[in-house]
């Protein structure tokens, strides 16, 4: 896992984002806890860093899609899904797991296809 | 739940239908919904309201998740049927997936009629069916690069559509086929009174054309008709009508007509098999319209449960609509051999009773539905009417409480009204939308709504209004929140949430509690910036690439040469893309970084425009007397003067404002929030005005004598606004929910106007220009992402003591 920043870079109750491996991640800090979410939101791309935090979901401030910080789900409707990350608390730093290169990724299934 | 039981496949109303008609007569039979779309069942029906809305999809799904889960019913979405195999009943899924049934039922629904013409592929044409639609047509509606849109097909959903293109602010014309719009529901005389209205809301209509291709390279430029002349556009949306989606069932080898045949019982060809709703074509007719569908889904569950239920005997077609913003009932014949029809062309309406035989057999009512409710229990039962113009101007005079309680009230959800009655008598319920869960009345297409808020208020004695919740999952009204923060002294939203739950499960309400605890506590409370929206986290307007505008403040659209090079200079070092001069008399810089905002707002040296937030915006001027040959007052010396007294405050919704100088007007100030106009010795304040999403000439509040009596009117009604207005209602829906004559009473009078003025002044005191946080900023990591405290060793820095949660 990555050492991304301390407790106190984000504001309780905000989230912020952060390149890591290739893709911009989105930290909350929520009252239930940290999450991380792809930080381009799935439905046009706005910054959910940047979205209202309530106990468990984040808003995205460009069209008000609401989503489940820890599943990604948009609620109730469920028509969009954003990609979640492992984020961890060790003392006062705040770690994530390395989002797999989507470069890599993409190798990777051509590599499988052509075997099959 | 085990064995095979009940598989629907198909998540739209008739699917949703046929689970609640078995819900409400079994509660144990296994049940799985299917549903090809990613969400669940939603009411397709008020799909358009969306497109004129900001409204996400979430807003029409019919039942919530734990619905489902509470009732054992399974839901799976996003999953599509492959096959069905009728010897080993069992369906198989898309990804592979196979499902047991003993009995299945097809509610495949329909899907759009796309023309075979050259260009339907390009991109910028859709077809309009699904919340992807409406979204993609939503903001391609919205984009600047969209000059001009084109509907083809006139019919109910494509007038729809069009409404909800300009509404986004893009002019549309809609190009029809036939002789006139909405053959099917309208008569030659209703469709002929549609058009000028239509006109009047920027809706243009070409009738009598056919499209015979789409032009543009990639994407769509132009719409071409037979004989070649075009038409420019740069959006279609197809709107031409569905067709029956019975491939599935084909497959199969079911029999199939325009649509799956079905029996009285709504069995197909197979008897385990059953079909509803836009799929099924019950004694040749496709029925398209939710109260039919509805009726069969109820006839489709007695069959299924074996039990008496049935027969299906078909439907008297009735649809009640809203088109364009004018109501329109169309019930079973729209022509016939004996007509009366009572017309008021000035004032939109059109009401006509059709007769067949002596009995009444159809109607059609545009603009003035009234006694709709009675004509339909009239012609479903086929009774004679002697005398139809009697009949006719006799049902006008019916409102909803004449009405008999078998009449239905409900069209979509087959709701009487006893049943209203019922559930404000027996169940309990005290309020419309209680009702509205219970009986699910006005949940389909809406458009009863007012029917059903009339009945209950007149069931529960009178109590009419429906409380506006500021927290909506807490059910806490402003009113309630406001006087708990004042008896709890809350300063702070933390607080609120703390002891009243208040915006912490959804937090969607969190900024509307932001302004009510500043504005209880006069701007002396305890900020905290989680509660606010992005905008005002970082004081800029948050653009759809992520990026932010900045407006600095220009009193009264007066600017300095120096200013003006400084904006210039600093739109030049960040790369500004966009320099805009805005309709508020200011200049927009867009496209600015977030982590540049606090350099920017230092190299401008001037103060925040608020042009991102609910708060005082701009005060618009004419030149009034230093230069006008006309000007009567000094209307740039009064607004520079309003704009100082009340920058940084913020409001419920936005204010923007204007003083002209001459009754010529040229500041808008009859379209303002407030506007003040200069008359001869005299200054005249209309407040409400609004020219924007709706239009509203601002209501006079008073006309005095002196510029230092205007600028204090306007000021206290500013306070009364901030007051009493519920989060994001703007001054034209404040000013006529309360009524101008109290407004008049609490501006005007000399002890509230005192008592208003004296609290606007202690929180005007209180506010402080927000761009300051350029060098004193709230958090370290304001306006920062984590990408430079990956470098960093961990932050020794906190946040403000007195600042965080």
């Amino acid at each position: 896992m990555i050492r991304v920043c301390g407790v106190e870079d984000v504001p309780l109750g905000e989230g912020r984002a952060v390149l890591v491996g290739g893709t911009r991640v989105a930290v909350f800090r929520a009252e239930d806890g940290w999450f991380a979410l792809d930080a381009a939101c799935p439905h046009r791309g706005g910054p959910l860093a940047d979205g209202i935090v309530a106990r468990r979901t984040v808003i995205c401030p460009l069209h008000e899609r609401r989503f489940d910080l820890a599943t990604g789900q948009e609620r109730s409707s469920g028509s969009y899904c954003a990609a979640v990350h492992r984020v961890e608390v060790r003392g006062q730093d705040v770690y994530l797991e390395a989002p797999p290169d989507r470069l890599d990724d993409l190798t990777l299934a051509a590599s499988t296809e052509r075997s099959a | 739940m085990s064995g095979p039981g009940i598989v629907v496949v198909g998540g739209g109303i008739a699917g949703q239908g046929v689970v609640e008609a078995l819900r409400d007569r079994d509660r144990e039979v296994p049940i799985t919904l299917i549903c090809g779309e990613p969400r669940l069942p939603y009411d397709r029906v008020r799909l358009s309201e969306l497109l004129a809305s900001d409204e996400g999809p979430d807003a029409l799904t019919l039942r919530p998740e734990e619905w489902f889960a509470d009732r054992d019913v399974r839901v799976l979405t996003d999953r599509r049927v492959a096959r069905i195999s009728l010897e080993g009943r069992a369906v198989e899924l898309e990804d592979g997936e196979t499902l047991a049934y003993a009995q299945l039922v097809l509610a495949t629904g329909s899907r759009p009629l796309l023309p075979p013409i050259p260009g339907i592929d390009l991109a910028g044409v859709y077809a309009f069916r699904g919340p992807e639609d409406c979204d993609a047509i939503r903001l391609a509606a919205a984009s600047p690069e969209v000059c001009s849109a084109a509907v083809i097909g006139g019919g109910l959903l494509g007038l729809e559509a069009a409404r909800g293109i300009v509404a986004q602010g893009c002019p549309v014309t809609v190009v029809h086929l036939m002789g006139r719009v909405m053959e099917r529901q309208l008569d030659a005389g209703a469709a002929e009174l549609l058009l000028p209205r239509l006109r009047e809301l920027g809706v243009e209509v070409l009738l009598e054309r056919e499209t015979v291709a789409i032009v543009g390279d990639e994407r769509v430029q132009r719409v071409r008709f037979r004989g070649g002349k075009e038409l420019d556009a740069d959006l279609v949306v197809v709107s031409i009508g569905i067709r029956p989606e019975a491939s599935l069932a084909r497959e199969t080898g079911l029999r199939c007509e325009r649509g799956i045949v079905v029996d009285d019982e709504m069995r197909t060809s197979a008897p385990e098999v059953i079909a509803v709703g836009e799929c099924a074509e019950h004694r040749g007719v496709v029925y398209g319209l939710v109260a039919p569908i509805l009726e069969q889904a109820k006839v489709a569950a007695a069959t299924l449960l074996g039990r008496p239920g049935g027969p299906y005997r078909g439907s008297v077609p009735s649809a009640r609509l809203k088109v364009a913003g004018i109501d329109l009932v169309a019930i079973g014949a729209a022509e016939g051999e004996g007509e009366a029809i009572s017309v008021d062309a000035g004032a939109g309406i059109y009401r006509k009773l059709v007769v067949r035989d002596g009995v009444a057999a159809g109607a059609v009512l545009l603009g003035d539905v009234r006694g709709s409710e009675a004509l339909l229990a009239e012609i479903a039962a086929a009774e004679p009417v002697p005398d139809p113009l009697a009949r006719l101007a006799a049902a006008a005079a019916l409102g909803p409480e004449d009405l008999p309680d078998t009449a239905q009230i409900c069209n979509c959800n087959t709701v009487a009204k006893g049943e209203l009655i019922a559930a404000v008598t027996e169940g309990g319920c005290a309020t419309p939308r209680e009702v509205m869960a219970r009986t699910r009345a006005g949940t389909g297409c809406g458009s009863c709504r007012a029917s059903v808020i009339a009945i209950v208020a007149a069931a529960t004695g009178g109590l009419n209004d429906e409380p506006a919740y500021l927290c909506a999952c807490e059910r806490q009204t402003r009113e309630e929140l406001a006087a708990e923060i004042r008896e709890g002294g809350w300063r702070s939203v933390g607080e609120v949430a703390q002891a009243c739950r208040t915006g912490r499960e959804c937090g969607a309400c969190k900024p509307a509690l932001a302004y009510l605890v500043s504005e209880v506590n006069d701007n002396l409370h305890r900020e905290e910036r989680h509660a606010r929206f992005i905008n005002d986290r970082v004081h800029a307007n948050i653009q759809r690439d992520g990026t932010f505008s900045v407006v600095p403040r220009i009193h009264g659209g007066v600017v300095t040469p120096d200013q003006l090079r400084r904006i210039a200079d600093a739109a030049d070092k960040y790369k500004v893309p966009m320099v805009k001069v805005t309709g508020g008399q200011r200049i927009d810089l867009l496209g600015v970084r977030k982590q540049d905002l606090p350099a920017i707002w230092r190299d401008l040296g001037m103060t925040s425009g608020f042009a991102y937030s609910k708060a005082v915006r701009t005060v618009k001027t004419c030149v009034g007397t230093d230069f006008c040959r006309y000007g009567l007052g000094d209307s740039i010396g009064l607004g520079i003067e309003m704009e100082r007294a009340w920058e940084g405050l913020h409001t419920p919704h936005k204010v923007k404002s204007g003083v002209s100088g001459c009754p010529r007007n040229c500041a808008e100030a009859t379209v303002k929030d407030i506007g003040v106009i200069a008359l001869e010795d005299a200054w005249q304040v209309r407040v409400g005005g609004a020219a924007g999403g709706s239009v509203r000439e601002g209501d006079v509040l008073c006309t005095v004598q002196t510029r230092a009596e205007a600028l204090r009117v306007t000021t206290a009604f500013l306070q009364y606004y901030r007051e009493n207005a519920e989060y994001k209602e703007r001054t034209y829906d404040f000013v006529p929910r309360v009524g101008l004559d109290q407004v008049r009473e609490a501006v005007l009078g000399e002890r509230s106007s005192a008592a208003l003025l004296e609290r606007l002044r202690i929180a005007k005191a209180a506010t402080r220009d927000p761009w300051l946080e350029r060098d004193a900023p709230y958090h370290p990591r304001q306006f920062g992402d984590l990408d430079e405290a990956l470098e960093d060793e961990p932050s020794l820095v906190g946040p403000p003591a007195d600042g965080g949660l």
